[in-house]
């Protein structure tokens, strides 16, 4: 089977901020991207779990992207913009993927 | 004095507050009892209609008038002023940052509404008669407290990420929308229109709102657990002192305008109450630096409890005494 280069980031980010980060990963030109909620953490803010939490305000989500590497500046230089002030964590991990044609 | 302590021990004992206790107790029992996510927002859905359906239906049926004009003036000077009185008690208190300060202040110049539900419940429950346009105060008392604060601290030289996107969001968080279209659904239809569907939303009103305290003293519960130490004894204090100082301002405002006793007690659950879930959220985008750690425990695990608890018997038995009735 033929495998192609490229980066999975993972973005962990304070569930306000989805919204906003999305629309910047869209602007910079990223074509497709997977949130997925967060159940529960533990960090420099401490641990917390989304069932102590009374809205999504106090939550976290995980925002998934794959893309060329040759795009990976781009999208760290909006994601920073938005994630730069905020509790979360930002990940890079190189990863194979089929269809190249469609990151 | 005999009264206000006869309704609160009868208040103590009514199946909502015992409701909450329990997911207080079960949380700090370490208890796995939880409520799914998907089932707490369906009850905040069916309370929040109902509620703003019902006062809606009540407009309908006693008229507009000046009065309206005036209360949802004073819920914006009230939402507006709080803010400024809750900075200054911070700052005599607590040894709060600026930005810390300010986000909490945002707090308590908004309102919570579960606490609003609450207190109309028990009025409804002691036969006492309230205005129904008091939805659209607590409405409009959601949002101008974070201006308040963040001009605050734009007095005291620090910036907050606020923009238009983030006052949109905020006029048009889904709690505000469901409120205010269900009371504009209620004015439409009125009691011809409340008497449909009043086995919906009449009837099981109480019970779903017991279920809802329930997962509310899980969530004040585990949040009071995971964030114990972030408040010192002057914060603590604040959370106690503050919503009676809110309550007093609402009381003043609620005589000038000569509010109904139901509706004097419901301005004052409003002026004592503490956001937890549109403030939030806007201090998240906007003061980022600020402590959810302190803004969230102090409202949810200090306040909310104190006036569900103690607050609203106290509001309506001074209601009741200042306004009669």
């Amino acid at each position: 089977m033929q495998t192609h280069n490229a980066k999975r980031v993972e973005i962990i980010i304070e569930a306000p901020l989805e919204g906003r980060l999305t629309k910047a990963l869209r602007d910079s030109g990223v074509t497709g991207y997977t949130v997925l909620p967060v159940r529960g953490g533990s960090g420099r803010s401490g641990a917390w779990t989304r069932s102590g939490q009374v809205s999504t305000a106090g939550g976290m989500v995980a925002v998934v992207c794959l893309i060329r590497p040759d795009r990976l500046d781009t999208l760290l230089n909006a994601a920073f913009a938005v994630v730069e002030p905020h509790i979360g964590v930002v990940s890079i991990t190189d990863a194979q993927v089929l269809r190249a044609e469609r990151f | 004095m005999t009264d206000i302590l006869s309704l609160a021990v009868d208040n103590l004992i009514s199946p909502i507050i015992l409701s909450f206790v329990l997911g207080l107790s079960a949380a700090f029992m370490r208890s796995d009892l939880t409520i799914p996510e998907a089932v707490a927002k369906g009850m905040s859905i069916y309370l929040l209609f109902a509620i703003g359906f019902k006062g809606g239906a009540g407009v309908a049926a006693h008229g507009v008038d000046l009065r309206l004009v005036l209360t949802l003036m004073a819920g914006l000077v009230l939402s507006f002023g709080l803010p400024l009185i809750a900075f200054q008690l911070l700052r005599v208190l607590t040894r709060f940052s600026d930005i810390d300060r300010a986000a909490v202040a945002a707090h308590y110049g908004s309102i919570s509404i579960v606490t609003f539900v609450a207190a109309t419940s028990v009025l409804s429950e002691r036969g006492i008669a309230s205005e129904g346009y008091m939805v659209a105060v607590a409405a409009i008392m959601e949002a101008p407290a974070i201006m308040s604060a963040l001009w605050l601290l734009s007095r005291s030289g620090s910036t907050a990420r606020a923009d238009g996107a983030l006052y949109r969001e905020i006029l048009t968080n889904g709690s505000i929308v469901l409120l205010v279209g269900a009371f504009l659904i209620g004015i439409v239809t009125g009691e011809e229109g409340l008497a449909k569907i009043s086995s919906f939303i009449v009837a099981p009103f109480q019970g779903v709102l017991c279920l809802f305290l329930l997962d509310m003293g899980l969530v004040a519960g585990r949040g009071l657990r995971e964030s114990r130490g972030a408040l010192g004894g002057g914060a603590i204090l604040f959370g106690v002192l503050m919503p009676p100082v809110g309550a007093a301002c609402g009381l003043v405002i609620a005589l000038l305008i000569g509010l109904s006793a139901g509706g004097a007690a419901l301005l004052m659950t409003l002026a004592a109450s503490a956001s937890y879930i549109a403030v939030p959220a806007a201090m998240r985008v906007a003061l980022p630096q600020a402590n959810p750690s302190i803004y969230l425990t102090l409202s949810l695990g200090v306040t909310f409890p104190f006036n569900l608890t103690i607050g609203i018997p106290l509001y309506a038995a001074l209601a009741t005494q200042f306004v009669g009735g």
